[in-house]
């Protein structure tokens, strides 16, 4: 090969690969994210069933109910609508009433009830998740001194 | 009074740096060698008065002196002595410090081991070092000083966050921090040339034990965090493709692609101008990942603090350095000469494969990481990248580069025999191949993918020692001369074998626990058996216990197999009386490289507990594989050309040996 032969090579090679791997990237973007909703965006959202989101809000008061076994039932709300959601498995250690939570999973066909596979409170008690503080606020809803995250 | 002398210390070290950064570069222009001089002792300096200063933060926290608001609102007087000393980084400000007693002690490093550089060299590199010391010691002084008092001292500290009282907070952080700030050295090297306009392979050689040294030092802090979420959180997850995991993972595949082009360079003068942009872009990521992890533009436990004013202050000093660096690259670039030749199919064309690659996934990862923050705030909807995109690109494209690793090695320089290397892996294909399929049989089955990644796993550990072997000639040599042969070859050859052998170990890791592993919730009485993993857990009953700042209640389990009792495994809920915060503190007991992890729910009204217990086939491989990975970079750093030209002094004659006749 000619010193121009071996660098078109190498740098066709190149241009394929990464062409390559964008494409890749914009087909997982496609699949593999989930957008977040808070329960008051809901109604407008009009989700096919199954399509997978993370629901974020306050766990509402007195809402939090265990089940049969493992499965835990509670409300998402932002204080003006509520979603309720069905979780099985071990919750995390801050999740409690009153403070904020993110669920991930989907809705079944018909169903106004939320299949949460995971449940995320975070690392810190007085944690608000940025998410769930800036669409409570945005919804207008009052955080108190909730909202400053540490 | 000693918190006040710690603050000064730190000022004067922003001023020592300052002189730092103008004076050798002048010298160097000027050709002034007692200007040159002054970078070497002021980089001494600034490590002195910086780690003064870290010495006066840790003095307040392990006194638990509250009148300094750091200690107060991130310690607590109960708190074990050894998470007072490993809190003074377990909060932003004291973190920030430690990056900063970090980077000046990268520069007294090279202050004291850089006299085998040229004057003008080192001069430069000692400056690029002051600007980066300089602007993050004045982000501290003007935004996060940890000194600060409070006018009332308060009687108690509001304790530090419990996740955060672990070993792991003692160990994780200054690894992370001696990778990612050690990549500055290589960002200066790479800027001081640009300065010069000068780059050759003795640049390359001198910037490789940096390279190595951080990126192992990297490997072995995101390896740590990485264990210490699995066993703290109590989750039984590994890796969880958080970004603040990718802000150092980012940098990690940015760094591994560095240490393979410098090879090029040196051995070759080719990739020049690349390995002068590698260089600067690994350490432009880590100041990125600073940014994401310290802005509090993310959301996580590393998060301490969210202040605008130090998102912007650092998102400042990154615009200011990477923009300047590439600037200068895109100024400079041009005046490199492009150096030796070579066929797409030999070594120098399998590590630009490997480059190829490697910055493709680094890329991939912070577009992953980086798109919910740019959607946001263009069209403010909220979305998570998560798990499912990094596993399906990632994953993907980084098959190519583990089909290749054993093959570099085998290729020869300039121009390579793909059919002769592919014979020569023949063996280890095989070897990989019934690998897998023996670790599948033993796991009763599981998704047929399994039993190829683990095959592969294999073929890389079996690869890497092909070229051990064949360039032993064991086989067609006696042994004692093939023990010759291999105790004769540069020490970089084996480290490339160990850190190549190490990525296949933790593959296989990674394979085998994500297709084996079992999960089991339930609910347990008091004397009720699971089965998990073929071992049975009996649950005997809670216990109440208390800590020195912690109430704690705790499961008692017995392991047992086949009827037999072999074990027992304690697992707990915490609650930390000051913060009032609840953690987990799983339960793990080890067979062989496999875990039984047991994690303890919610108690139900009925005295039962919900547990859950997860079987962990082969995980160990994966921490396991790193260490291999880490001795490849300590034996490659101990590499005898590395300290060629190194002001040596004169070797004793070695004695003949004398053999006894055979």
């Amino acid at each position: 090969m000619t010193r121009k032969q071996k660098r078109l090579a190498i740098i066709g090679g190149g241009v394929g690969f990464i062409v390559a791997a964008v494409l890749l990237v914009m087909f997982a973007f496609s699949q593999a994210i989930a957008y977040f909703y808070v329960p008051g965006d809901l109604a407008k959202a009009h989700l096919a069933p199954g399509t997978r989101i993370r629901l974020g809000g306050l766990v509402e008061n007195g809402s939090v109910k265990r089940g049969d076994g493992m499965t835990i039932t509670f409300s998402v709300t932002d204080t003006l609508d509520r979603v309720p959601v069905t979780y099985t498995g071990i919750l995390p250690d801050l999740f409690r009433e009153g403070q904020g939570v993110v669920a991930e999973g989907s809705f079944r066909e018909g169903s106004p009830v939320f299949i949460a596979d995971t449940v995320l409170a975070k690392h810190d008690e007085t944690y608000m998740p940025k998410d769930v503080a800036d669409r409570l606020k945005a919804q207008g809803v009052s955080l108190g001194g909730k909202e400053t995250i540490r | 009074m000693i918190i006040e002398l710690g603050h000064y210390a730190l000022v004067l070290a922003l001023a020592v740096s300052l002189l730092q950064a103008v004076l050798p570069i002048v010298g160097a222009v000027r050709n002034d060698r007692a200007l040159m001089e002054i970078g070497t002792v002021a980089a001494k300096a600034s490590f002195l008065l910086v780690a003064m200063s870290f010495a006066a933060l840790t003095y307040a926290h392990v006194t638990s002196d509250f009148s300094v608001r750091n200690v107060w609102e991130n310690s607590h007087s109960q708190i074990p002595l050894i998470y007072k000393f490993s809190g003074v980084w377990g909060n932003h400000e004291g973190s920030m410090l430690l990056w900063m007693l970090i980077l000046t002690f990268f520069s007294a490093l090279v202050a004291v081991f850089g006299d085998n550089l040229p004057e003008s060299l080192k001069a430069n590199v000692l400056a690029v070092q002051a600007w980066i010391a300089a602007a993050f010691s004045l982000f501290i002084l003007l935004t996060s000083n940890p000194f600060n008092r409070l006018l009332d001292a308060p009687g108690e500290g509001q304790d530090l966050n419990p996740v955060l009282q672990d070993v792991g907070l003692a160990i994780h952080p200054p690894l992370l921090y001696l990778g990612y700030v050690g990549f500055s050295v290589c960002f200066s090297f790479a800027v001081a040339a640009l300065i010069e306009g000068r780059i050759d392979a003795a640049w390359a050689r001198w910037v490789r034990p940096w390279t190595l040294a951080a990126w192992t030092c990297l490997t072995a802090g995101i390896a740590m965090g990485s264990y210490w979420a699995y066993y703290e959180l109590g989750w039984g997850g590994w890796w969880f493709w958080d970004p603040v995991e990718n802000a150092s993972f980012i940098p990690w595949l940015a760094g591994t692609a560095l240490l393979h082009s410098a090879l090029v360079m040196e051995k070759r003068e080719a990739l020049k101008i690349w390995t002068v942009l590698l260089a600067i872009m690994t350490f432009s990521m880590s100041l990125l990942g600073t940014f994401l992890v310290r802005s509090g533009v993310l959301t996580s436990v590393h998060a301490f603090a969210t202040d605008p004013t130090r998102g912007v202050f650092i998102l400042m000093i990154l615009i200011l350095f990477i923009g300047g660096a590439l600037s200068l690259f895109a100024f400079r670039a041009a005046h490199l000469k492009a150096g030796g030749l070579f066929a797409p199919i030999s070594r120098e064309g399998a590590l630009v494969f490997n480059n190829l690659i490697l910055t493709t996934a680094a890329a991939t990862v912070l577009t992953g990481t980086l798109y919910p923050l740019a959607l946001e705030a263009v069209t403010g909807a909220k979305i998570s990248v998560g798990p499912p995109f990094f596993n399906m690109t990632f994953g993907l494209l980084m098959l190519p580069l583990l089909l290749a690793v054993p093959f570099g090695p085998l290729l020869a320089w300039k121009r390579g025999d793909l059919l002769g290397a592919g014979q020569r892996l023949f063996a280890a294909v095989a070897i990989g191949l019934v690998a897998g399929s023996a670790i599948y049989y033993a796991q009763n089955g599981g998704p047929i993918m399994a039993l190829f990644g683990i095959a592969l796993g294999a073929y890389m550990i079996a690869g890497s020692l092909t070229e051990l072997f064949l360039r032993s000639g064991l086989g067609k040599v006696t042994g004692a001369v093939a023990l010759r042969r291999l105790s004769g070859l540069p020490r970089s050859v084996f480290g490339t074998a160990l850190a190549h052998i190490g990525l296949g170990v933790t593959l296989i890791g990674i394979v085998a626990v994500t297709a084996f592993e079992t999960e089991h919730i339930v609910e347990m009485k008091p004397g009720m058996t699971t089965d998990a993993g073929g071992y049975t857990l009996r649950f005997d009953g809670l216990r109440n216990s208390n800590g020195p700042n912690y109430s704690e209640q705790s499961g008692h389990f017995v392991i047992s197999r086949a009827g037999v009792n072999i074990d027992e495994v304690w697992s707990s809920k915490r609650l930390y009386t000051a913060r009032q915060m609840p953690t987990t503190e799983a339960g793990i007991r080890t067979f062989g490289v496999s875990q039984l992890y047991v994690s303890l729910g919610d108690g139900m009204a009925d005295g039962g507990v919900v547990v859950r217990i997860w079987w962990k086939p082969m995980i160990l491989c994966i921490w396991g594989g790193v260490l291999f990975m880490m001795a490849g970079g300590a034996v490659s750093l101990s590499d005898r050309r590395l300290r060629i030209g190194a002001p040596a002094r004169a070797k004793k004659q070695t004695k003949p040996v004398l053999e006894p006749a055979q």
